[in-house]
């Protein structure tokens, strides 16, 4: 869809908002795409805002800032009203829309409204709203085969939390089919 | 499918440190390179290696002094402020010819400043590293690839000229993740006939000191050394020319600041602008040749850095000031971004039209 994905993720420290980040890098890497991820750090991490950015390219990656996004996830509102004016014309934002009430004001970018946090809660996994994200943004790119996204939760998810791998599953399938 | 992992710049380098045969860690914590610290103190004690979390910075430049002086390989890390508590640990280090590596991820300045990422500190790397004349082989990287395999190469070149290497990072480099192969084989060995390892009633002593009281034998140390640092200049130096092919403006930028100015020659090529980039990858020695030689197709430099200007000092006296050189920087934690770069190439451009 993007010859270079410029993603930023962007909610409060404890939503999973690092590791989405990292999903998605990972998934790159394992589909032989140029990747970085770059963090937000410090104190704000500690129940404020907290964000990544991702890039996901065919060529070397140059500055891994992401200022442009070209997809923005936004799952709080303060991440909307600071990021929503810098997403590229023709973009995508997708709002986690049980967090975040207003709707996007932007007509020239695309929107996906996800409940994410109110399924997540719904389904009995209220830490992922994060992978339920994910998982509309996967599909809305065309990218969502299981394969590519079991090999990439092998990597992402390390051998103690094993048991969060088919949690992980579902929480994208729910998205996927959002 | 590659082999590659995905690793943070901090974690990239610890893990490098560990492949090239360091076996001793000492620290103190301090944003962001506290990574580097968390990851030895996972692995260090699975392999037999020291990882010792001390009461200060300056206690822990000591103790690296200590595992120097047994020939051994030792690394420490911290983050601006912290590197300034080491300096009289690095001058001891350099006045008793012992091998070390130091890196300093760096945060903005001066004071104790933030924690966002800087590179504020070349001065202090390159030129003032401490009291008294010495030198130390400064390595910058711009990758979290650049961050492991200089490591590597700061414990060779530390060993083979018997003096402290440092890896001057910055904030980002030190916290993004980008995909990594960490392959090097097994480490140089380098002899270390001066160590002090005990005589076994077999030798004579070693002395390991910087204290040399009668002044003709300590100025024949220092010759001796900067014969050493003649060496390294000559045969040293580390740098990427980036489209210097047909340029006709220069960007001269390190770490950080070189990957943004790598998006901003894009776009300016887009644009019909004919520049290019030299990367500096050893800070000392400094590449003066490239940029001399660079100074006669030109018509003007553009040092991007994340300092007030400081490493444009160093590109003016290596261009000998047969060109102009402008600065584009930000500083206090703030990156420059493309857009700012790419204003200063255009500006460049339209110079003498």
């Amino acid at each position: 869809m993007f010859d270079t994905k410029q993603v930023l993720f962007a909610g409060f420290g404890g939503q999973g908002i690092l590791f989405s980040g990292k999903f998605l890098a990972y998934k790159g890497l394992i589909s032989d795409k140029q990747v970085s991820w770059l963090p937000s750090y410090g104190p704000e991490m500690r129940g404020g805002t907290a964000s990544c950015s991702v890039i996901i390219s065919n060529e070397p990656v140059g500055s891994p800032i992401v200022s442009t996004p070209n997809i923005l996830i936004a799952m709080n509102l303060p991440s909307l009203d600071k990021y929503e004016p810098t997403v590229e014309k023709g973009g995508i934002v997708i709002v986690d829309s049980t967090l975040i009430e207003r709707k996007v004001n932007r007509d020239d970018v695309t929107v996906y409204y996800v409940p994410a946090t109110q399924m997540a809660s719904d389904n009995g996994i209220p830490t992922l709203a994060n992978m339920i994200i994910m998982g509309k943004l996967l599909s809305v790119l065309g990218e969502y085969d299981e394969e590519s996204i079991m090999a990439t939760l092998g990597k992402v998810i390390s051998a103690r939390h094993k048991d969060m791998l088919d949690l992980n599953l579902k929480a994208l399938k729910l998205g996927m089919e959002a | 499918m590659t082999d590659k992992v995905l690793m943070k710049g901090n974690e990239a380098l610890a893990e490098a440190a560990i492949m090239a045969g360091c076996r001793h860690y000492f620290g103190y914590p301090i944003t962001p390179q506290t990574e580097v610290a968390a990851y030895l103190a996972k692995r260090m004690p699975k392999i037999g290696g020291t990882f010792l979390q001390a009461e200060s910075e300056i206690a822990a430049i000591n103790m690296v002094y200590g595992v120097a002086a047994a020939g051994l390989r030792v690394l420490t890390s911290s983050s601006s402020p912290g590197i300034a508590l080491k300096s009289e640990g690095l001058s001891y280090l350099a006045g008793a010819d012992l091998p070390a590596v130091i890196i300093n991820v760096q945060r903005g300045g001066p004071g104790l400043g933030g924690i966002q990422p800087s590179q504020s500190d070349y001065f202090q790397a390159t030129k003032a590293g401490g009291h008294g004349d010495f030198r130390m082989i400064v390595l910058a990287p711009n990758s979290v690839q650049e961050m492991a395999d200089l490591t590597v190469k700061a414990f060779d070149l530390a060993d083979q000229y018997r003096m402290t290497a440092m890896i001057l990072a910055d904030g980002t480099m030190g916290q993004m993740m980008e995909p990594v192969s960490l392959n090097y084989g097994e480490p140089k060995k380098i002899e270390k006939p001066w160590a002090v390892t005990g005589t076994k009633c077999l030798r004579k002593h070693n002395v390991v000191n910087s204290l040399f009281l009668v002044p003709d034998e300590l100025e024949q140390f220092n010759f001796a050394r900067y014969e050493r640092y003649k060496q390294i200049e000559e045969n040293e130096v580390m740098y990427e020319e980036y489209m210097m092919d047909d340029a006709e403006i220069c960007i001269v930028a390190f770490g950080i600041a070189a990957r943004v100015s790598k998006n901003a020659i894009s776009e300016a090529r887009k644009q019909g602008i004919k520049v290019g980039m030299i990367r500096p990858i050893t800070l000392w020695p400094f590449p003066k040749a490239p940029m001399l030689k660079a100074a006669d197709k030109v018509k003007e430099f553009i040092c991007v850095e994340m300092s007030m200007g400081q490493m444009i000092e160093d590109v003016e006296l290596a261009v000998r000031c047969k060109k102009p050189v402008t600065l584009c920087n930000r500083v206090g934690g703030m990156i420059p971004s493309p857009e700012q770069v790419l204003a200063s190439i255009v500006e460049a451009s339209k110079k003498g039209e």
